[in-house]
């Protein structure tokens, strides 16, 4: 399922617990993620799920229900 | 059959230290932003030493570990993006600050990757020309002349330094591998402009000669480029990560490193860092981290030890040295 790949994704860069997240959760407030994370897991997702996000779509992700939305939306 | 080894090393950089705590009186920053994005706590600024005064003191430091005399020098090369001057370059003025009047000199521009690029080409004129004895190789720059001090994103990362860094043949000890590349940076994500076209023909504005950096465009390039630059040269030679006692990276930031330590599955300690200290100092990074290891007694003979560069261009390249 996409978002326990996410999931797994997020708490290995961000070093948190999946428990901690949730579909709302916002990356940037509530998991810590600053700018560079956020690059690190975007290259991560592109690996996992063979996609390509483009830096407009990565300016539009804030929280995990979006990544979860967005790489659903390419397959 | 003989290889390129390094024979001395030198580096200097200017007294003046300037800490994350001194740069938030004059851009908004903060010792905690500018430590977790880039692992950078202090830098050297210069307070009026241009690169060839730099790069002529690396130099004699160098020649003296070396032991060697000046006269000896056949080839001198100086990476940098911040000449004092294009004419006369870095490499001549040092060439008569220094006395090496048997030497050629010439400058190359290749960024942070510079320095590597250098050793490339002196290993090169080594083998191929008997007539040159020593080479003496030196990354310099004083960054601080060409950084926007109201950008924050870069004016905390860029620093000024020189590093340098005596070559001469050696029969069982130098340069093992060698790789490089470059991808022409058309999107502009790493840049300095020089002269726009203003003459009597033409008007062009001036896109103003600081740097500019897309800092997710270079870390993502960064962390894709230094896996494959490393395992380049690990291939070429045979060898595996396990053999290698250190990875010299260019210090551009910490974060990329620990990126790329945790993708490879290498410890971060194989890393040699001192960027917390140094900063960014682009083709001076590699061969100042060099000289700090030999002075610390880090180095010892037969120890593989990888230089790894990469940079604006966008250029790459690495070296994998048998260590003299």
């Amino acid at each position: 399922m996409t978002i326990e790949k996410v999931k797994a994704i997020l708490a290995d860069q961000l070093e948190v617990s999946e428990e901690e997240i949730k579909p709302e959760s916002i990356l940037i407030d509530n998991l810590g993620a600053d700018s560079l994370d956020v690059v690190e897991i975007v290259m991560s997702l592109e690996d996992e799920f063979g996609i390509e996000i483009a830096d407009e779509e990565t300016a539009k992700i804030k929280t995990v229900q979006d990544i979860v939305t967005f790489v659903d939306s390419q397959k | 059959m003989s290889y390129t080894s390094i024979i001395g090393t030198g580096s200097y950089y200017p007294d003046s230290i300037v800490t994350n705590d001194d740069l938030s009186k004059y851009v908004e920053t903060s010792d905690s932003w500018i430590s977790e994005r880039t692992g950078i706590k202090e830098r050297r600024i210069s307070s009026g030493e241009d690169t060839s005064e730099l790069a002529i003191k690396a130099g004699q430091r160098a020649i003296e570990k070396a032991g060697i005399s000046p006269e000896d020098i056949g080839l001198i090369i100086v990476a940098t993006i911040t000449p004092d001057s294009f004419m006369p370059s870095v490499a001549c003025l040092v060439q008569a600050n220094l006395g090496a009047k048997n030497a050629t000199a010439f400058d190359i521009t290749a960024a942070c990757t510079g320095f590597v690029y250098s050793m490339q080409i002196a290993d090169k004129f080594l083998k191929a020309s008997d007539d040159i004895k020593y080479a003496l190789v030196i990354g310099s720059e004083v960054l601080s002349k060409v950084v926007d001090w109201e950008d924050r994103n870069t004016c905390v990362i860029f620093a000024d330094g020189a590093g340098a860094a005596i070559l001469g043949r050696d029969e069982n000890h130098g340069i093992i591998s060698s790789y490089s590349g470059s991808e022409g940076d058309v999107k502009g994500s790493l840049t300095l402009y020089a002269n726009p076209v203003n003459n009597i023909l033409s008007k062009q504005d001036d896109k103003g000669k600081i740097i500019g950096m897309n800092g997710k465009d270079i870390f993502r390039f960064a962390t894709q480029i230094i896996p494959k630059s490393i395992n380049k040269v690990l291939e070429s030679a045979n060898i595996n990560i396990d053999e290698i006692d250190y990875i010299v990276p260019h210090q551009a930031n910490y974060r990329i490193i620990e990126s790329v330590a945790n993708k490879m599955g290498i410890e971060k300690e194989k890393f040699y860092m001192n960027l917390d200290k140094c900063g960014n100092t682009s083709s001076a990074s590699i061969p100042i981290a060099l000289d700090e290891m030999n002075k610390k007694g880090l180095l010892k003979k037969g120890h593989k030890i990888i230089l790894c560069g990469f940079g604006g261009g966008l250029t790459w390249g690495s070296l994998l040295i048998n260590w003299k």
